[in-house]
């Protein structure tokens, strides 16, 4: 357990040390190689026992997370320098704030890790406040106008979902308090799961439905989605990567842990209709809003919240196949969704503008990023041989082998997402570039196609022992 | 527990409800945050009177961070914003105070006939006390709704808050209570006088968010 220790406070370090890190080109290396050494600390995890202490809890289904959560983080890390740097040669951001921004990438980073892997709810609830409050400070980050109304909007939205899960937490200690007696333990998520069969369920059902909502605010789910495109549009890029790519997962994951409890208890309302319900109107809604967006990065953030519709869907359907394919679809999606970001990013910086329409023809001004983009495009709307289209194929055949009729709605929804992206990326990659000339790129491309690459693996190609892991945690999460 | 100690209990959480309509209809900003600061004084007080009734001595230290912040340190950090942005002029609801308390008594009703049912089994004390705070969170959402200024929304997530607190202390024994109110301030305290207000202020020379909601980053 002291592993798991080093591996949430080593990006706490991490965050102090950047904090007091002047110069540009030095933060930038250091977030780096302390985002590496986070990943490889992570790595380790791989070999160490599942257990449990009143503190850190390790088990198949949270060792993944946190390998992807420091993955993302450290290709991110790698993006961040190169954008960064542009961004402040360009005049838009304050070398001042970007000693706050290394130092707060870090310690979101910190929140992100300590809610995956406590074991006190409690703890888990602080962990996802403190990731709103630094993430709300880096989307503020340029101080324009509407910067500062999507931080705005961002604070009172996933302040009033992270108030509601907090009565949630607190109405589920309430039940649980009379079996377990005060104390820690009516806190703690193994306990709780041991006694969980003898607490009342009406109470029960009361929390979960405020834990959702609550969380479910943070993953994106409609209606209380409406922060997210804003938050991912006006803060910097590399914080809609990880917005995405990380923390709709952390919050999805901490319903979960909630959907668990609930799913061991036989008079408690089964979570999963809910899910399915929230999960198909998120999808819907995410589709057809997809078709009136203009600003690119507000596009992809509708795309983040039609994933997650379509994971919280899967994990509602229940099951060893539906589990599965939600478990990888969550990967393949933070994988596939950051990697876009980071097209997203270069391709705004080399055009100057947000807007679809100054966008044009990047494959034919800049070969590289725009078949990087369209790869990545065509990856996220599920076309083969990408690893998304092996989960949603997954997810579409087990819907429709157990209840047909919500595989109706569910492949309506997919396809709706699904040609307003083609539209939209074609427009983006071919046809003749709206600004010719174009600014050179800065940056590699190493994280892009990284990622990229990796999910092709997936889709062509997954390792038995991957497989064998996922089936493992989708028999923990349970039907 | 003696009936004397249940029912000033009892008394100090209706306090804090009464305290939340109480916010409701207040259309200036300087009796806005003078009743805010009597919501947080009665939850010091309630949570004083829970660990000296129970025993709890950690709900001292809630209840000495409750008064020292919430009663007194934020209120007048935002009574000096208001005085040195000079938007101490009465404010405009959303929604007409008439609407707005009908609207809160049925979240009061509905709070009640959410929570007592499914509370059968646990002490009358907690129950009411589940009851009541739920209103107040509810209540506090219905604020931020209803106000369009940004000190008002403020407020009312602060006394969505207090309604948190409550309902932490009226169960027995609930760990973590100090550490998720500390939380929750650095949070309001971070945001609000580190980012939001000055900047609020500079760029759109009002605090009113209807203004800078036409900053939409994209034309519809």
């Amino acid at each position: 357990m002291t592993l798991v220790a080093a591996i949430v406070l080593s990006p706490l370090l991490a965050a102090f040390l950047l904090a007091f890190t002047p110069g540009l080109k030095r933060a930038a290396a250091l977030n780096i190689a302390a985002s590496s050494a986070h990943f490889l600390l992570a790595l380790t995890l791989l070999w160490a026992p599942h257990q449990s202490t009143a503190l850190f809890l390790l088990d198949g289904f949270n060792i993944y997370l946190i390998i992807l959560t420091t993955f993302v983080a450290l290709t991110t890390s790698v993006f961040s320098a190169g954008y960064i740097a542009t961004e402040v040669k360009e005049g838009k951001l304050n070398p001042l704030n970007l000693r706050f921004y290394h130092a707060m990438y870090q310690a979101f980073l910190f929140t992100m890790l300590l809610a995956l892997s406590t074991n006190n709810l409690g703890v888990m609830w602080v962990a996802v406040e403190g990731a709103t409050l630094t993430t709300v400070l880096m989307v503020s980050l340029y101080r324009t106008p509407a910067a500062i109304e999507a931080a705005w909007k961002y604070f009172i939205l996933c302040g009033v979902g992270i108030a509601l899960a907090l009565f949630g937490t607190i109405l589920m200690y309430m039940a649980a308090q009379p079996i377990m007696g005060p104390g820690m333990a009516a806190m703690t998520w193994t306990d709780l799961l041991g006694h969980v069969p003898r607490i009342n369920a009406g109470i029960l059902n009361l929390a979960f439905v405020f834990l959702l909502v609550g969380y479910g605010t943070k993953v994106g789910l409609a209606p209380l989605h409406a922060w997210l495109p804003d938050a991912h549009a006006e803060g910097p890029t590399p914080i809609s990567a990880v917005l995405s790519g990380l923390l709709l997962n952390v919050a999805l994951y901490a319903v979960l842990r909630f959907k668990m409890l609930l799913a061991a208890h036989d008079e408690a309302l089964a979570p999963g209709p809910l899910m399915i319900f929230m999960g198909l109107a998120t999808l819907a809604l995410a589709g057809i809003m997809l078709y009136r967006r203009r600003d690119v990065k507000r596009f992809f953030a509708y795309s983040s919240i039609e994933h997650m519709g379509l994971i919280t869907f899967a994990f509602g359907m229940g099951g060893p196949l539906a589990n599965f394919a939600g478990l990888l679809h969550m990967t393949m999606h933070s994988l596939t969704k950051s990697a876009i970001f980071y097209a997203v990013g270069h391709a705004v910086q080399a055009r100057g503008s947000q807007q679809i329409a100054d966008i044009r023809g990047l494959t034919v001004s800049h070969p590289a990023l725009g078949w990087g983009l369209l790869l990545g495009v065509v990856a996220i709307s599920g076309l083969p041989p990408f690893g998304v289209f092996m989960s949603e194929f997954l997810l579409v055949t087990s819907t429709f082998a157990r209840t047909p009729w919500l595989a109706v709605p569910l492949t309506v929804g997919l396809l709706v997402a699904f040609s307003a992206l083609i539209m939209r990326a074609q427009q983006m990659c071919f046809g003749a570039p709206s600004m010719p000339q174009g600014r050179p790129l800065s940056g590699a491309l190493v994280p892009l196609y990284a990622h990229l690459a990796l999910v092709l693996l997936a889709g062509l190609w997954l390792p038995e022992p991957l497989v064998a892991w996922f089936r493992s945690v989708a028999a923990l999460l349970g039907g | 527990m003696s009936d004397f100690a249940y029912d000033a209990s009892h008394l100090l959480g209706a306090i804090v409800l009464l305290m939340s309509f109480a916010l409701l209809y207040q259309n200036r900003l300087f009796s806005l945050l003078h009743v805010y600061s009597a919501q947080a004084l009665t939850l010091a007080a309630a949570a004083a009177w829970k660990g000296y009734a129970h025993d709890e001595t950690h709900l001292y230290v809630t209840a000495g961070l409750t008064l020292i912040l919430k009663a007194i340190i934020i209120p007048i950090a935002l009574h000096r914003i208001v005085v040195k942005l000079d938007i101490h002029r009465a404010v405009e609801p959303a929604m007409s105070i008439g609407a707005t308390m009908i609207a809160g008594v049925s979240l009061v009703t509905l709070s009640i006939l959410l929570v007592l049912p499914v509370t059968a089994e646990a002490s009358a004390l907690t129950r009411e006390d589940m009851a009541l705070s739920l209103s107040v969170v509810l209540l506090g959402l219905l604020m931020m709704i209803s106000r369009r200024n940004a000190v008002s929304q403020v407020v009312g997530f602060m006394s969505i808050e207090n309604g948190l607190i409550l309902a932490a202390v009226g169960v027995a024994g609930m760990p973590l209570i100090v550490e998720m109110s500390v939380a929750f301030s650095v949070m309001v305290a971070f945001i609000i006088f580190g980012i939001f207000l000055f900047d609020i202020r500079e760029r759109f020379d009002s605090l009113d968010i209807q203004k800078i909601e036409q900053y939409r980053g994209e034309q519809e």
